[in-house]
């Protein structure tokens, strides 16, 4: 699997062996970024990315990984992994729906586009993957697009205006 | 995707004006419209030059706190030896706020002039810019849009043939408010949590690396090349006449109940009255207006009397008990449970604080717990004091003013809408609440 596979590329599975991901073109596109940056931990973010996008989710033994390669701790490697909400300590759904439910949006129905996806997806709770490994459901904080009443987010697609009306039919077209 | 409406008469589209039409995404369609014509003429003037400019313009900072953007570019000593930096913040996620969004979608290019010229202004070599992570299609615009930027030649070590380097890079986010804040976001492009820095030292003296650093929002980047197309003079006299301390025109994102959400660009200084009526269209059939919050969720609530009255500038919404903030105008209409919002308000801010100052870390999740009681219809009446006397201890008394924010509307909103807490305490009334996550 390559570092720029989908973001809805297959999880790795926790406790499956860890391939390293800074390896061939992946490795050289984080040197090729460190030209940008002053300092090795600033390529911190970006490295958490790649992981992200070639495993789906980053593992302890990802954050050695990249802990090695940037010259850090894996300790200080895993502060900053868990203060960002974007990164996954965890395997997610394949299919991760993220429904804005703050004020702006909540005064505009959001929280019944949040019901809705829980109840079509059949997940049983917010944050509990469905038992397919399908969907994972989460409310999220702002998503900057309160103007477009309610923004859902499906792993990187940014949907606008979704109503629990138009939540089936956004499913069905989930490859 | 949801964009654009047509303008609207009354609207002054300067920034906005390319919204909605695909063929100024491109470089060569952003040419066609101008572009890049002011990144050139900046590049052969002095910088001191382009800041007397922009000074002169009376640009102010339209990310939050309204700081005169020349005055901060002028704060970075040229001749010190040091790297300067740019960063452009464009982590946009104050709620109400969805402009920012739109200029990099529909006008990457310009956003990429305004930091070049940025960026040569205050001597700097490289601008980044902090792009929220959720923002996937802005982010893809912008990386297309430097990739052909860099291919011209209009980016790099000979920028537009001029001799002088103005490098351009996204840093992507990822998922942190607290990263808007001009120290986290620092401490962000540095690899590090997004903690807000106590300051002093201030950015102009030790920002992103240690090095002297200017924040701008993309707005107020987007803003420059107008400026120095156009001349101070022009941008300083859009306005309202006898308020000449606000200039220019402004982005304004309404979103709620209203008919018509959406971003709008009127000179500042508009009636906001005639802009929330005649641009917006109003309340939704058979519904009035309860309550508005015209600057992003962090300002006071603003009654809709108070808010007919106001002026559509920094001062003017001062006047009438609230701030222009980052113009992310948020419509509450009668349908809704003020109190509810004000709770759900405050569980962001609680999700939000980076927990490094107790009365915020604190403060925010004891606001949210009351709040939330008080919703569910087990609020006593001490209630309202302690909200009261929590907020007195969030407010002036952190590292940074997240802290602040949260108490905001807990004390407007008790202050100009007390009767909706009573009535929900006296009848314990039992309204829904969302599970909490
Ligand atoms: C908690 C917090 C969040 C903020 N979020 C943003 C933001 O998302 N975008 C922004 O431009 N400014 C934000 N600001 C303001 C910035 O700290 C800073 O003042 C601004 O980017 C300066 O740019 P300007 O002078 O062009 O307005 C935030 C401030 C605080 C305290
Ligand atoms: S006020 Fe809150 S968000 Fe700001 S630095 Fe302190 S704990 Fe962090
Ligand atoms: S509140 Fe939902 S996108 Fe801003």
């Amino acid at each position: 699997m390559s570092a720029d596979a989908p973001a809805d590329a297959p999880h790795a599975a926790h406790g499956a062996p860890h391939t390293p991901v800074f390896v061939g073109q992946a490795r050289a596109e984080l040197d090729e970024l460190g030209k940008r940056y002053p300092t090795k931990r600033a390529l911190l973010l970006p490295a958490l990315w790649m992981v992200q996008h070639a495993r789906g989710w980053i593992s302890e033994e990802a954050m050695a990984e990249v802990a090695e390669v940037l010259e850090l701790t894996p300790a200080y490697v895993k502060g900053v992994v868990s203060f960002y909400t974007m990164y996954h300590q965890h395997p997610v759904g394949k299919h991760f729906i993220q429904v804005c439910t703050t004020s702006p949006c909540a005064v505009c129905g959001a929280e019944d586009v949040r019901d809705a996806f829980l109840r079509h997806t059949g997940c049983e709770a917010l944050g509990v993957t469905s038992a397919d490994g399908k969907y994972t459901v989460i409310e999220v904080e702002c998503l900057g697009a309160c103007g477009f009443a309610t923004p859902v987010m499906i792993n990187e697609d940014f949907l606008e205006s979704v109503t629990p009306e138009k939540v089936p039919d956004i499913l069905a077209g989930l490859k | 995707m949801g964009y654009p409406h047509k303008p609207h008469d009354r609207e002054m589209p300067v920034l906005s004006k390319y919204f909605g039409d695909a063929g100024a995404i491109s470089l060569d369609g952003w040419k066609q419209r101008g572009g890049y014509a002011a990144l050139r003429k900046a590049l052969g003037m002095a910088p001191t030059e382009i800041t007397a400019i922009v000074k002169e313009s009376g640009l102010r900072g339209r990310g939050g706190a309204g700081f005169p953007t020349g005055v901060k570019w002028s704060f970075m000593k040229l001749d010190d030896g040091k790297p300067h930096y740019l960063c452009c913040n464009a982590d946009e996620s104050e709620p109400g706020t969805f402009k920012d969004r739109e200029i990099m979608r529909w006008t990457p290019h310009a956003l990429i002039e305004g930091c070049a010229i940025g960026a040569y202004a205050i001597g700097a070599e490289t601008c980044y810019v902090y792009i929220r992570g959720e923002f996937t299609e802005p982010i893809a615009r912008m990386e297309a849009a430097l990739r052909e930027a860099y291919a011209a030649g209009i980016l790099g070590p000979n920028a537009m043939g001029s001799g002088k380097t103005v490098n351009v890079y996204v840093h992507r986010g990822a998922g942190a408010y607290i990263c808007g804040e001009e120290t986290a976001l620092m401490n962000s492009i540095e690899g590090r949590r997004g903690n807000p820095r106590i300051k002093p030292p201030f950015p102009a003296v030790a920002g992103v690396f240690g090095m002297p650093t200017t924040i701008n929002n993309v707005e107020t980047l987007a803003a420059v090349p107008h400026i120095l197309n156009n001349g101070a003079d022009w941008y300083r006299k859009i306005g309202r006449a006898d308020n000449p301390k606000s200039t220019g025109t402004k982005l304004f994102s309404v979103c709620g109940n209203v008919q018509r959400p959406g971003n709008y660009e009127v000179p500042l200084g508009f009636p906001f009255k005639d802009f929330l009526y005649d641009l917006c269209g109003g309340p939704l059939p058979g519904r009035r207006f309860k309550a508005i919050i015209p600057g992003g969720i962090s300002v006071p609530i603003q009654t809709v009397d108070e808010a007919e009255a106001s002026f559509m500038d920094y001062e003017g919404f001062v006047e009438h008990g609230t701030m222009l903030g980052s113009g992310g105008v948020i419509v509450i209409d009668d349908h809704q449970n003020l109190v509810k919002q004000i709770a759900r308000a405050a569980r962001f801010f609680a999700h939000e604080s980076c927990a490094q100052c107790t009365q915020c870390r604190e403060g925010t999740g004891w606001t949210t717990r009351i709040l939330e009681r008080i919703v569910a219809g087990d609020g006593t009446s001490e209630d309202l004091d302690t909200l009261l006397e929590i907020a007195d201890n969030m407010t002036g008394k952190t590292i940074c003013v997240l802290s602040d924010s949260c108490a905001v509307p807990v004390v407007t909103g008790i202050g100009k809408f007390r009767g909706d807490f009573e009535a929900l305490i006296k009848t314990k009334a039992t309204v829904m609440v969302p599970a909490v996550v």
